[in-house]
C-alpha cells in the first residue's frame, strides 16, 4: 500500500483493523477522540464492531466481556481514562485474557491537563491496578511506528494471553506524518484459542475468570502468570541503538517522542563534534534491563542521561539496570511542557563540564 | 419405561451435579433452577454465556452447565454488553444480587438497559449484602436492622430504598421488566413463568429483559426461613410490589 499522511490517531485505528480487530470500546477524552471518531464510520465498513460506553468503567468491563469470545478487541483512551479501567485490566490479566489497551498520555496526576506526557510509565510498566500481574507495555516514537507496534500488540496479546499496552505521548496522537500499511499483517501462527467462552457444545464449561478462593490454587495462577512474564523478558525486548559509537562519552536513554527531541539534539551535537548515543526502549515492559547495562558499562561511557516527560519515572528502571556502575544523570519536563532539543542540549553540556572537572581533579 | 417408573422431575440438565454452597433457607438455590428450566425448556444450554456477580451468587459457575464469565463487582452488564455484541447469536444473561446491581453496578446496569441491550438480567433483591455478612444495601428497608445500621435504617441519613423495576421502566428502551417474589410455591410458578418470559425475549431479539425476584436471606435477617418467608411477604411486598413494569409490546405505543 502507499504511503498516506495520516494523523496518529486515525493511523492507529486503522492497524488495529489491519490487525483483525473486530471489536472496538470506547468513551471520548482528548487527546485520543479522533480514534472514536475515525471508528465510528470504518467499523461499519469493515462489518466490525464500534460502541461508545457510559464510562471507561464500564468500557473495559465491556472489553472483557468481547475478549472472552476470542475475537480481536480493543480501547484507547488517555490518563485519567486508563486509571478507570484499571479494574477490568487486573482482572483481564488474571484471567489471562488478550486485549490491547492504548493510552494517549496527557499530564496528570489528577485531572491534570491534556497536552503530551510520560507520567503514566510507573502506572502502565509497574502493575497499575491490584493484584501480582505485569502488561507488555509498547512505546512507539513515530505515527509508522505507532502502526507496526499495534499490530504487533494484538498478536503478543494473543500470544501471551494477556493485555497490551500502547503508550504514546499526546505528541503521537495529534501529529500527522507520512506512514504506510501492510497490505496483509504478516504474524507468526499462534495455538487456536482452545479458552474461549463460545457455548459449553459437547464439552465441560468454560468458566474465565480470575477467582480462586483457595490459596494454593491462587498462587499457582500468580506463578503461571509470572512465567509468562519471564517468557517476555527472553523474548519480547525491543529497543533501537542512535548514533552509539565508541566516541560517546555519554549514553541518553529516552522513549517515545522524546526520543526523537533527543535525536535532533544528538545530530546537532554531532555537527559541533560532541558524539552522543542513545538508547531507546521500545518495551518498556519487558524493559531491556541488561541491554542498557551493557551499553552504560562500555569503557568510553562516563554518564547516563535520562530524559523523559515525568518526574523520574522511567529513571529508576534505568537505575536498576546500571546497577550504580555509572552515574544516571536526569532530565524531565512534565505536565505538558515539551523538552526543545536546546535544553537536552545544555544538559549534555553541562555533564561534559562536569566531566573535564573530574579528569582534571583526577590528574592533580 | 413403565407407567409406574416415569421420571416426572429431575435435575434441570442447564444444573450440574455440584451442591451448592448456599445456607438453608435461602432462595439462591430456587432461582437458579428457574433459571436452568428456562434453558433447558427452550432448548439453548449449549448456546448460553453466563455472566457471574460479586456477592452470595459468586460461585453460580459451578452450579450450571454453561460457559460463564466471573465479572468484577458491579460490572456483569458491562461484560455481557461486550460478550452480546460480538456474539449476537449467543443467550446471555447476569445473574445479580441487589449490592451488586442497585450499588456498585447502578451505572451499568441504568446503560445497559438504556441501549437495549440483548440479554437477560437476574435480580436477586434480598435487601442485604449477604456475602459480606449482612451490611445495609440501598434495597434495605426503612427501619430494617443490618450491621451497618444497627438501630435500623435510618431513611432521614440513608434515604429510601431504590426500587429498581420502577428506575428501569422510566427508560423507554428496555424490552420486558417485571417483579416476581419466590417465598410461596404460587410465586415460584409465577417467577417461572416470567423467567421463562424474559429469556424468550432476548430470543425474539426485543431486546433488554430483567426480572428482580424478591429473595430471602434468613441468615443475615436473623430468621427461620419460615420466618423469613413470612417476614418477605408482610415486609418486601408492600414496599416493592409485585408486576409487570414494562412489556415491550405493551410500551411500543409509548415510545
Amino acid at each position: 500500500m502507499a504511503r498516506v499522511l495520516m494523523k496518529g490517531n486515525e493511523a492507529i485505528a486503522e492497524a488495529a483493523l489491519k490487525a483483525g480487530a473486530e471489536g472496538y470500546f470506547c468513551y471520548p477524552i482528548t487527546p485520543q477522540s479522533e480514534v472514536a471518531e475515525y471508528l465510528a464510520k470504518r467499523m461499519d465498513e469493515v462489518g466490525g464492531l464500534f460502541l461508545q460506553g457510559e464510562s471507561e468503567l464500564a468500557v473495559a468491563n465491556m472489553l472483557f466481556g468481547a475478549a472472552s469470545t476470542g475475537k480481536r478487541v480493543f480501547t484507547t483512551s488517555s490518563s485519567p481514562g486508563i486509571s478507570l479501567m484499571q479494574e477490568a485490566i487486573s482482572y483481564m490479566a488474571g484471567a489471562q485474557l488478550p486485549c490491547v489497551i492504548v493510552n494517549i498520555m496527557r499530564g496528570g496526576p489528577g485531572l491534570g491537563g491534556i497536552l503530551p506526557a510520560q507520567s503514566d510509565y510507573f502506572q502502565s510498566v509497574k502493575g497499575g491496578g491490584h493484584g501480582d500481574y505485569r502488561l507488555l507495555v509498547l512505546a512507539p516514537s513515530t505515527i509508522q511506528e505507532s502502526v507496526d507496534l499495534m499490530m504487533l500488540a494484538f498478536h503478543l496479546a494473543d500470544k501471551y494471553r494477556n493485555p497490551v499496552m500502547m503508550i504514546g505521548d499526546g505528541m503521537i496522537g495529534q501529529m500527522m506524518e507520512p506512514v504506510e500499511f501492510p497490505d496483509h499483517y504478516e504474524e507468526p501462527e499462534l495455538p487456536e484459542k482452545s479458552w474461549v467462552a463460545t457455548g459449553a457444545v459437547g464439552r465441560k464449561p468454560h468458566v474465565i475468570k480470575s477467582l480462586f478462593l483457595d490459596p494454593y490454587m491462587l498462587e499457582k495462577n500468580s506463578w503461571e502468570l509470572h512465567e509468562k512474564y519471564d517468557q517476555m523478558k527472553k523474548e519480547e525486548v525491543r529497543y533501537e541503538l542512535y548514533k552509539v559509537s565508541a566516541k560517546n562519552k555519554i549514553m541518553i536513554v529516552s522513549y517515545g517522542t522524546t526520543a526523537r527531541i533527543c535525536q535532533t539534539a544528538i545530530d546537532q551535537l554531532e555537527k559541533e563534534g560532541i558524539s552522543v548515543g542513545m538508547f531507546r526502549p521500545i518495551t518498556l515492559f519487558p524493559f531491556p534491563e541488561p541491554q542498557i547495562h551493557k551499553e552504560a558499562i562500555k569503557k568510553n561511557i562516563n554518564d547516563v542521561l535520562v530524559v523523559e516527560m515525568s518526574t523520574a519515572q522511567m529513571m529508576e528502571d534505568v537505575e536498576k539496570a546500571v546497577l550504580g556502575k555509572k552515574p544516571v544523570n536526569f532530565f524531565g519536563r512534565t505536565g505538558g511542557v515539551v523538552p526543545a532539543p536546546e535544553e537536552v542540549k545544555e544538559q549534555i553540556m553541562m555533564l561534559i563540564e562536569k566531566q573535564k572537572k573530574t579528569k582534571a581533579k583526577k590528574k592533580a | 419405561m413403565d407407567q409406574q417408573n416415569q421420571t416426572i422431575f429431575a435435575r434441570p440438565d442447564a444444573m450440574t451435579e455440584t451442591v451448592t454452597h448456599y445456607c438453608p433457607g435461602c432462595t439462591h438455590g430456587i432461582i437458579h433452577r428457574l433459571v436452568a428450566e428456562a434453558l433447558d425448556d427452550l432448548g439453548v444450554r449449549e448456546n448460553t454465556l453466563g455472566v457471574a456477580p460479586v456477592g452470595c451468587s459468586v460461585l453460580i459457575y459451578n452450579y450450571f452447565d454453561t460457559d460463564f464469565l466471573e465479572a468484577p463487582h458491579g460490572r456483569a452488564p458491562a461484560l455481557a454488553t461486550g460478550f452480546k455484541r460480538m456474539r449476537p447469536d449467543m443467550v446471555v444473561f447476569t445473574y445479580q444480587g441487589d449490592g451488586d446491581l442497585a450499588s456498585i453496578g447502578m451505572s451499568e446496569i441504568i446503560h445497559a438497559a438504556n441501549r437495549g441491550e440483548k440479554f437477560t438480567t437476574i435480580f436477586v433483591n434480598n435487601t442485604i449484602y449477604g456475602m459480606t455478612g449482612g451490611q445495609m444495601a440501598p434495597t434495605t428497608l426503612p427501619g430494617q436492622v443490618t450491621t451497618t445500621c444497627p438501630a435500623g435504617r435510618d431513611v432521614s441519613r440513608t434515604g429510601y430504598p431504590i426500587r429498581m423495576v420502577e428506575l428501569l421502566a422510566a427508560l423507554a428502551t428496555p424490552a420486558y421488566l417485571q417483579r416476581v417474589s419466590v417465598h410461596t410455591p404460587q410465586h415460584i410458578i409465577q417467577a417461572k413463568k416470567a423467567v421463562r418470559k424474559a429469556f424468550e425475549y432476548q430470543l425474539e431479539d426485543r431486546g433488554f429483559s430483567l426480572i428482580e425476584l424478591l429473595s430471602t436471606c434468613p441468615t443475615n435477617w436473623g430468621m427461620t426461613p419460615s420466618e423469613a418467608s413470612k417476614w418477605l411477604a408482610e415486609n418486601l411486598l408492600p414496599y416493592y410490589p409485585l408486576g409487570c413494569y414494562k412489556d415491550f409490546d405493551k410500551a411500543e405505543g409509548d415510545k
